[in-house]
């Protein structure tokens, strides 16, 4: 045992205690307290109250940015996990090329979001447009110069990206379905179908929470890719709120008002990931 | 006796394709010239022409870039390493309510997002004159260790104490039990702690850019933007520039695909 009187106690703890307290918890505290005020970022300047928070009430810009990440969101969380499951019950179905198909379909996970954006704007705005003209379809051509193709640019790139992610979970839970069940299932006379609806569903349920919120989590933080792919444009109808508060801060310099989105930011992000930690916890009693 | 797969092998394959697509698009059309690139991207390239490569790597300053992306990262992750462990073991072999405290600050922490900390972080540490690779290795530590510290306990909580003391009796002290004995111990778990620590921290955009931004210094990420200026776009050389970049992690990937995979899912599920 080592006891809290211990040197060697706290000479282990030290060097990640002082990194967490002057990282995130020093920045943290600060920030809420800079929300409060006109902090320019140099002068603390006075104490507003809830002047900040009550303007972004106002803020349209803010407004829409948080629109289009909850609609990004959602309908990335729906297609990332159905194509991880999809991917997932591919590999998993004893075909020959499974242990190819898994390193592709995760391969895109490795490479920064950034990195991935731009390989993105480059298939919809130039293969797109060249496939269109080819082919006279219209609607490929000027991808990502309107807030609907920009929309769902962003859509496709982390579905492709993800799905990969996504797939290896939901492969970790479908590789704990015993064999038996099956086959007792298929000699019953049970269609595909009815065994991944009563059996396997089922057997995997924790799944779809752990990747619900996986997804969730990345998607509404998300940055690099929404800076890459289409940098917020056209006139920042597809900026996502961690883009739009990094521009409150650096462009436009208005710190404690950023600030004071941020604050909101993380009360959100939180918020739904104790939601996470509450719904584990409840389904670890029922079982 | 089975039913024949083949249906499903096909759908796998025709999505495998589909899946590696922009990475093909992108390789093929990095060999053009800025000609033929504005002709058509879908057929292929006259010949193999390395001019964009040599071009997009001087660019670059590719092999400067790449060392101050390995620099940042290995320090780093090996600093991560080495203090997460050793907070952990200290968490994990005394049970009383500090170190419980101590521990749901560190994963507490993780529902913190980087952007709600960022701006005062940025002020802070310029104020201390840390907008440097000190100073980001630093960062990195702090917001790396709760993951790590949570990963590295849950397998430290499995080692008996017993070996500890066996230990003690025989007249070591701390830091030699848990450097000769119990961390030789968690080399899977280590191993697991490295990949998520690197292929975070070698992809970061958002930290480096806020950092350690200036000539020279700059990681790989940090780079990518230098094709693509406001109102024109070297297409020809920035699919060059990308491939350059990548290919880097896709070696990393084919040599240690099956631990990458183990790691990711197990730091995912936890």
């Amino acid at each position: 045992m080592m006891r809290t009187r211990d040197l060697s106690y706290w000479l282990f703890l030290a060097p990640v205690l002082l990194a967490l307290s002057m990282v995130v918890i020093i920045p943290l505290v600060f920030g809420i307290y800079y929300s409060f005020t006109n902090w320019n970022g140099i002068e603390v300047g006075s104490f507003v109250g809830l002047k900040n928070y009550l303007a972004i009430l106002d803020d349209k810009e803010f407004l829409d940015s948080m629109w289009f990440t909850v609609k990004f969101s959602v309908v990335s969380i729906i297609l990332i996990n159905f194509f991880g499951l999809s991917l997932a019950l591919i590999v998993t179905s004893k075909i020959k090329s499974n242990k190819f198909l898994r390193t592709i379909f995760f391969m895109p996970n490795l490479i920064g979001g950034l990195i991935l954006g731009f390989i993105w704007q480059f298939i919809f705005i130039k293969v797109f447009a060249g496939i269109g003209s080819v082919f006279g379809i219209q609607s490929l051509e000027g991808w990502l110069s309107t807030t609907q193709t920009g929309f769902w640019g962003l859509v496709i790139l982390m579905s492709w990206q993800m799905s990969g992610y996504i797939m290896v979970i939901y492969i970790a839970y479908l590789e704990g379905v015993p064999g038996e069940l099956i086959e007792a299932a298929e000699i019953d006379g049970a269609s595909p179908f009815q065994r991944l609806r009563y059996i396997i569903f089922p057997l995997v349920a924790p799944a779809f929470t752990v990747s619900m919120f996986l997804t969730l989590s990345n998607t509404f933080k998300l940055y690099d890719q929404n800076l890459s792919l289409t940098g917020g444009g056209p006139y920042n109808s597809t900026q996502m709120v961690a883009m739009e508060i990094f521009k409150t801060a650096f462009t436009e310099s208005e710190m404690a008002y950023a600030q004071a989105k941020a604050v909101i930011f993380f009360v959100i992000v939180a918020v739904i990931s104790l939601t996470q930690v509450y719904i584990n916890k409840k389904r670890e009693v029922e079982m | 006796m089975r039913k024949h797969k083949w249906p499903i092998e096909i759908l796998g394959i025709i999505l495998g394709i589909i899946w590696l697509s922009p990475f093909y698009l992108m390789i093929v059309n990095s060999f053009k010239t800025k000609r033929e690139m504005f002709e058509d991207t879908l057929k292929l390239p006259a010949g193999f022409n390395f001019d964009n490569y040599i071009e997009a790597f001087t660019e670059l300053n590719f092999l400067q870039t790449f060392m101050n992306s390995v620099l940042i990262t290995v320090v780093s992750v090996l600093v991560i390493i080495v203090f997460s462990s050793m907070a952990a073991y200290a968490l994990s072999r005394n049970k009383s309510k500090i170190s419980s405290f101590i521990f749901f600050l560190f994963v507490a922490a993780m529902l913190i997002p980087f952007q709600s900390v960022m701006i005062p972080l940025v002020t802070i540490f310029g104020k201390l004159e840390m907008l440097n690779s000190a100073g980001i290795i630093f960062m990195y530590l702090g917001f790396g260790a709760s993951l790590s510290i949570f990963l590295y306990h849950g397998t430290l909580n499995g080692i008996p104490k017993s070996l500890d003391e066996a230990a003690t009796i025989d007249g070591a002290n701390r830091f030699q039990i848990f450097w000769h004995i119990i961390f030789p111990m968690l080399k899977p778990i280590t191993v697991t702690v490295a990949i998520l620590n690197t292929i975070w921290i070698w992809n970061d955009y958002l930290l480096p850019s806020l950092v350690i931004n200036q000539e020279g210094m700059e990681t790989i990420p940090l780079k990518m933007f230098f094709f693509f200026g406001e109102y024109t776009k070297q297409w020809h050389l920035a699919l060059a520039g990308l491939t350059i970049a990548i290919i880097p992690v896709i070696i990393a990937y084919f040599f240690a695909q099956r631990e990458i995979i183990k790691g990711i899912s197990e730091g995912a599920v936890k």
